[in-house]
């Protein structure tokens, strides 16, 4: 390897390409490439019929700009909005079947997809590109009633639950990117658990955006039937290149009676290099509701990688006594900018939410935590507690918290506390002093600063997740 | 071991160390007093490698000079700092910092790992040694310790790392005399042929526990006198001024 090679791996180790045959639709943003895309994934006509109206919508709404990261205009006509490798085209019946270089690819990503089915208990949809080319555990998962396929499948086999529940929690007409979302989605998970049932083990989705110039526009949707539990995880990583990619994501939760989703995100998306060139811009909308009574929903993120970051993951409490929780970290260095928080939406009586938002900024980075809490008139002796903390290191970088508290009734409780602090050297010259080393140390300084969120995240990904805090943040302290 | 020569040391221009010279054989236990402000804690402090001093003269530790080396490799070679101040690090739990630490250091020489089973039959095995209750080993590193707890825990990571060169800051102020004989402890218990020490301390207290082969008068950035536990005891009496 060339040594600008060696030292690119050292920063990002994700940022390899896999050299795959693909088929692509013709660039640009059209009724035709939308027919295009629908046609490719086999789609019934009310699919296309959803995503004409999507995209009608489109052309009458207008980009975003109240953020704080600006970027330069996105030529939408100069992207592609739908590319798969060849081998996938045909779709493979089992993991013995699916393209060697593709199960390369996962198992250098370090999700060695043959071995899950055999080892652990974790069931994976891998998502490359446009288009899931592996799930496991579908067989054992399906004994309890569990669907869990590419959403690509579930519109064929599942219409009735896609037609119900795809576009009640985030319609069409919410945004935007929201809106460009509908209108060429490409592929994502689906996932439902029946009544009563306790998913038996994680699920999980890996997204890998390989091809250049090409947008991902991922779609999940995850439905927990009355009393169900499910616990969900997904992760991203793409290839280092000049150019900026964009992932433009919608996910949906519902959760009904008594049920509970935890939905935890690792988003390790290529960040850009030292001087800010290149990175994905992370553009998600996620929004899950609790619409039956007793419902929890709990998003759990861990964001270290792309050039911007926008998210709000969102909890619409509406069954009473419903509960949303939101555990932030957002990690930003060099020139990486995050604009992420929540929307806590107490709607129904008794309804509780938590919020706890680590942001740490480094190098010339960015960090803004945005959030709303909102209690309607309805919505009686509700409660939100908000805690956001900001750490510093150096001074050449940013935080900011901008919340938004609106309170119909007075028989609610709202509590926001924000603390913002600078990483301490002598904190840095005592972990010195036994032995570690600068990057040992802010590591360890770091994931304690952390901690309240890691602890959220399944035992499968927490360590992982640890090593990642660590690692993003190599190189920031002098 | 330690061979300091005309340590000349100042911050922000200003002179604090002037012309120190101390000279530590293996074994040996050498104590430091002297009044506030003399420069013991900024002694401490450069022999550690810490940032922010002008430093020049000679330190030579093991025969290797050890200008230029970092905070972390001065540690790695057995250089250990009780640290007069102990900080504070919320959300690490005290055991995993404790680990962490003596896996850098076994690393660093060469040394195979220590995995979670046989680092916790350690500390049980130190504490024990030290009659120290270990359950602050669970909390977060130093966070609501008192200042006693903060104290032991440096002894207790001392005995852990089990450097060749411990340097005590003050760690006797402040302390009851329970936790004072704790502290004492540590150190004798590590006392042997191969280790050394350099205690810094106010009172003579300390030294009722700890029996040095040396103390030496710290004032004015200089060594001005030196003895042995007759001196501390006459300190006691006299008060530093008398020596000037």
């Amino acid at each position: 390897m060339k040594q600008q090679e060696l030292e690119n791996t050292k920063e990002y180790k994700y940022g390899f390409t896999t050299d795959i045959e693909s088929i692509r639709a013709p660039k640009g943003l059209s009724e035709e490439v939308i027919k295009f895309i629908s046609r490719a994934k086999k789609e019934p006509k009310w699919m296309l019929d959803w995503r004409l109206k999507a995209f009608d919508r489109l052309k009458k709404v207008k980009e975003p700009n109240w953020q704080k990261p600006k970027y330069p205009k996105i030529d939408y006509q100069d992207l592609y909005y739908y590319s798969a490798p060849k081998s996938v085209v045909d779709k493979p019946k089992s993991l013995d079947e699916v393209d060697p270089k593709l199960l390369e690819t996962y198992e250098k990503l370090g999700i060695p997809l043959k071995e899950q089915e055999r080892l652990s208990g974790v069931a994976v949809d891998a998502v490359f590109d446009s288009v899931s080319v592996a799930t496991s555990f579908k067989g054992k998962l399906a004994e309890k009633g569990i669907i869990f396929c590419p959403i690509s499948e579930a519109i064929q086999k599942h219409p009735e639950l896609v037609k119900k529940y795809l576009g009640s929690v985030i319609p069409i007409t919410d945004h935007y990117f929201a809106t460009l979302n509908s209108a060429v989605f490409t592929d994502g998970s689906f996932v439902y658990i029946p009544e009563g049932v306790r998913c038996p083990m994680e699920l999980s989705t890996y997204f890998r955006i390989n091809a250049a110039q090409t947008g991902q526009f991922e779609r999940t949707l995850i439905i927990a039937d009355k009393g169900s539990y499910v616990s969900y995880l997904e992760g991203c990583t793409a290839p280092m290149r000049d150019e900026n990619q964009l992932h433009a994501a919608n996910v949906e939760l519902i959760a009904l009676d008594d049920a509970e989703i935890k939905y935890s995100t690792v988003q390790n998306w290529y960040p850009g290099d030292k001087d800010g060139k290149g990175g994905i811009y992370n553009f998600v909308t996620k929004s899950g509701a609790c619409r039956g009574k007793n419902s929890k929903i709990s998003w759990t993120q861990v964001e270290t990688g792309s050039a911007i970051t926008w998210k709000y993951p969102s909890c619409i409490l509406q069954g009473d006594n419903s509960v949303g929780e939101f555990y932030s970290i957002a990690i930003t260095n060099n020139h990486q900018k995050a604009d992420t928080g929540t929307k806590m939406i107490h709607l129904g009586k008794n309804t509780k939410s938590k919020i706890i938002s680590k942001g740490i900024s480094a190098g010339k980075a960015d960090n803004t935590y945005r959030g709303l809490v909102s209690i309607s008139k309805k919505a009686l002796n509700s409660r939100n507690y908000t805690q956001c903390d900001s750490l510093l290191m150096g001074n050449k970088c940013g935080a900011h918290t901008v919340p938004y508290i609106k309170s119909k009734n007075s028989s609610s409780i709202v509590e926001h506390e924000a603390t913002t602090s600078k990483i301490n050297e002598d904190q840095l010259y005592y972990c010195n002093q036994r032995g570690l080393n600068q990057e040992e140390a802010v590591g360890l300084i770091v994931n304690g600063f952390c901690k309240e969120v890691l602890q959220q995240l399944p035992m499968e990904f927490a360590v992982e997740a640890q090593k990642l805090v660590g690692i993003s943040l190599e190189g920031s302290v002098g | 071991m330690l061979e300091i020569k005309n340590l000349q040391v100042s911050i922000n221009s200003k002179q604090i160390l002037n012309g120190l010279n101390l000279s530590i054989k293996p074994g040996e236990l050498h104590a430091i007093m002297g009044p506030n402000g003399s420069g013991k804690s900024t002694l401490a402090n450069v022999l550690s490698g810490k940032s922010g001093y002008e430093v020049s003269g000679q330190i030579n530790f093991e025969g290797k000079n050890l200008k230029g080396v970092p905070v972390e490799e001065r540690a790695q070679k057995g250089i250990f700092l009780a640290f007069q101040y102990p900080l504070e690090i919320p959300g690490v739990n005290t055991n995993n910092f404790l680990k962490t630490s003596l896996n850098s250091v076994l690393k660093a020489n060469g040394k195979k790992e220590v995995d979670t089973l046989s680092f916790l039959k350690l500390v049980k095995e130190k504490s024990l040694e030290l009659g120290i209750d270990e359950k602050f080993l669970s909390r977060q590193l130093n966070v609501g310790f008192s200042g006693g707890e903060k104290k032991k825990n440096e002894i207790l990571q001392m005995k852990i790392l089990d450097p060749i060169l411990s340097i005590l800051d003050e760690t006797d102020s402040g302390l009851d005399i329970d936790a004072l004989k704790i502290i004492a402890k540590g150190v004798n218990l590590s006392r042997d042929k191969k280790k050394s020490f350099l205690v810094i301390t106010h009172y003579q207290r300390l030294l009722d526990y700890i029996k040095p082969d040396f103390v030496h008068v710290l004032s004015g950035g200089r060594i001005i006198k030196t003895g042995h536990g007759e001196l501390a005891e006459e300190l006691e009496k006299t008060g530093y001024t008398k020596l000037n």
